[in-house]
């Protein structure tokens, strides 16, 4: 591992050392293809092998099989003789593949002849009244914080929502001596008849008996409440109650952590702003870039591996990331390719890893009012507008999500509309009668992480940038 | 909100958080090091002031932000934790020259 790219060019970038970004990274430099695997956290895993090389959490069941599989692709990658480079943000690609990167307050820039986006997924937002209250988070900054640092929920502890995920925190909560006083399940009943149709290969995949054992799990363990269909928090700056509905019947119960969860959606940010074209998926509920077979975007060496090409969970995003590798490979060293498993091959191991996706996805698909809320939830977190605002803008002539930025600076904060910018999309197709696709997304655009002018003023510049600034 | 279990044996590393001396440990993110600590680490918005703690964990939220070692608006769950680094909770917008 290394501090800072020792190249200023390379054949491959892979972005994210997820599942995908490690399998693709992996391949290319084992392929002898100079390969820079650049990410943001301290330790490659992703999410889903988050801290696997430095876990407190030791005893392997605790974390269960599937965390631990990503050992092998760790070892991979680290002798593939890959640069592997930790903590280092990207906040620019654009379509000449050129990638801007941030390390430690110090920007770079590096050009590819080829990229491999794996940036993986983020949890969909879960706008419900009270949601940015101290002590909401999200099932998954549990599981990073179980993880990487062998914390617990402590307190009054309640899990809700929906999706594998959920059942997978709580099962993991309980086994290591954690508590959860109550599990509030939103899956909407409505979608098992609609699922039904996807049932016969989901009943012959690996998601069946995995799923089924880890709902029994908690369900032993702990209080668990279906058909939910409402959720509120309270409380006076932090939250201490929840509020929520099932079956028709209205109750109440004091909180100290509560964990929302309702399933993942692609993270877009970084192949927008490179001008990757985007697509709504109408099953998935959020945009999905438009890829060929081999993963390649509109934008011409653009790649895009994992669940940031579409949710398929960890296996189907190590699948994708080798298509993609391959792809790279066969276009930057032909000979190379000949070693390697074909397309086709490839291709089929996908397909059999996605089986038992499409009924997951319809069967999880959130309720309406859990994606576009009522008027009092704030939808942007950042810049504190709610759903309410976002309406009243749309009376008044807003028709789209860049236009409302100009009139509430929704999705201008931080976090660069990440948060918000699903529920802002399918609330304003709401209110306007348009399908989301027709409403379109905000207009994304580089930095897509914030950085210091410092940090830009630190890049290295050529006698022509700096004859092109200076006078006299 | 948060403990931690029995079985970690990382190394202890001590931070300071508005000058109280904490403990944290070897790997820790500074959210994850705040949110163990016991401390009220509630930082307000810049636009209402509004209290707020860590909502993702995984550097998409921003609700994390910090002061770290006299800088503000870092991303405390993306920061390692480092033995002496001086922590400061946020209260509304950064100030300018940190």
């Amino acid at each position: 591992m290394t501090s800072i790219p020792q190249r200023d060019a390379y054949d491959v970038v892979v972005i994210g050392a997820g599942p995908a970004g490690l399998a693709a990274a992996a391949l290319t430099a084992g392929a002898g293809l100079a390969t820079l695997l650049v990410d943001e956290n301290m330790g490659p895993g992703g999410q889903v092998w988050r801290a696997i090389t430095t876990t407190p959490v030791k005893e392997k069941r605790l974390l269960g099989d599937d965390y631990w599989a990503g050992q092998r692709l760790v070892d991979d990658v680290r002798a593939s003789g890959a640069e592997i480079l930790q903590r280092a943000t990207v906040w620019s690609l654009d379509r000449t593949l050129e990638v801007g990167l941030s390390i430690d307050g110090g920007a770079r820039l590096v050009r590819a002849k080829r990229i491999i986006l794996a940036t993986g997924a983020l949890e969909r937002p879960f706008p419900i009244p009270g949601w940015t209250l101290p002590g909401v988070m999200t099932a998954g900054a549990a599981q990073t914080m179980l993880k990487s640092s062998g914390l617990l929920p402590q307190g009054r502890v309640v899990v809700a929502g929906q999706g594998p995920l959920l059942w997978l925190l709580s099962a993991q909560i309980l086994r290591m001596g954690g508590m959860i006083d109550l599990v509030l399940d939103t899956a909407d009943r409505r979608n098992r008849l609609r699922a039904l149709p996807h049932l016969p290969p989901f009943l012959t995949s690996p998601y069946f008996f995995k799923g089924l054992a880890m709902m029994r799990e908690v369900r032993a363990r702990t209080q668990v409440v279906g058909g939910v269909t409402s959720l509120a928090a309270r409380g006076s700056g932090r939250v201490e109650a929840l509020a929520y509905e099932a079956g028709g019947r209205r109750s109440e119960i004091p909180v100290d952590v509560l964990l929302l969860h309702q399933g993942v959606v692609p993270n877009v940010n970084l192949a927008m702003a490179a001008g990757v074209r985007h697509r709504w998926d109408d099953v998935q509920l959020c945009w999905v870039p438009e890829l060929d077979e081999r993963g390649e975007s509109s934008v011409a060496g653009i790649h895009v591996a994992g669940d940031g090409a579409g949710i398929g969970g960890a296996s189907v995003a190590v699948h994708r990331g080798r298509i993609a590798a391959r792809a790279v490979i066969e276009a930057l060293k032909p000979e190379a390719g000949l070693a390697l498993a074909d397309h086709a091959t490839l291709a089929s191991e996908l397909a059999r890893a996605e089986r038992g996706r499409a009924f997951l996805d319809v069967l999880f698909q959130p309720a309406r009012q859990f994606r576009i809320p009522a008027d009092e939830t704030v939808v942007c977190r950042c810049e504190e507008v709610t759903a309410r605002d976002i309406r009243e803008s749309v009376a008044l002539g807003a028709t789209g999500p860049n236009q409302l930025k100009a009139y509430r600076r929704t999705g201008m904060g931080p976090c660069q509309g990440r948060l918000c910018g699903l529920t802002v999309t399918e609330l304003m197709a709401e209110a306007r009668g348009r399908t989301p696709a027709e409403i379109g997304y905000y207009r994304l655009r580089a930095p897509v992480k914030p950085i210091t002018l410092a940090e830009l003023a630190s890049l290295p510049k050529g006698e022509d940038a700096t004859k092109a600034v200076v006078r006299g | 909100m948060f403990k931690r279990i029995e079985e970690d044996r990382r190394r202890a590393v001590e931070i300071f958080v508005e000058g109280q001396s904490v403990t944290a440990r070897e790997g820790d993110t500074v959210a994850a090091a705040l949110l163990a600590s016991g401390l009220d680490v509630r930082r307000s918005t810049a636009v209402s002031g509004a209290p707020r703690l860590p909502y993702c964990m995984m550097g998409v939220c921003f609700d994390c932000l910090v002061t770290i070692d006299g800088m503000g608006n870092r991303q405390g769950c993306l920061v390692p934790v480092r033995e002496g680094m001086r922590i400061e909770i946020q209260k509304g917008k950064r100030e300018i020259g940190r």
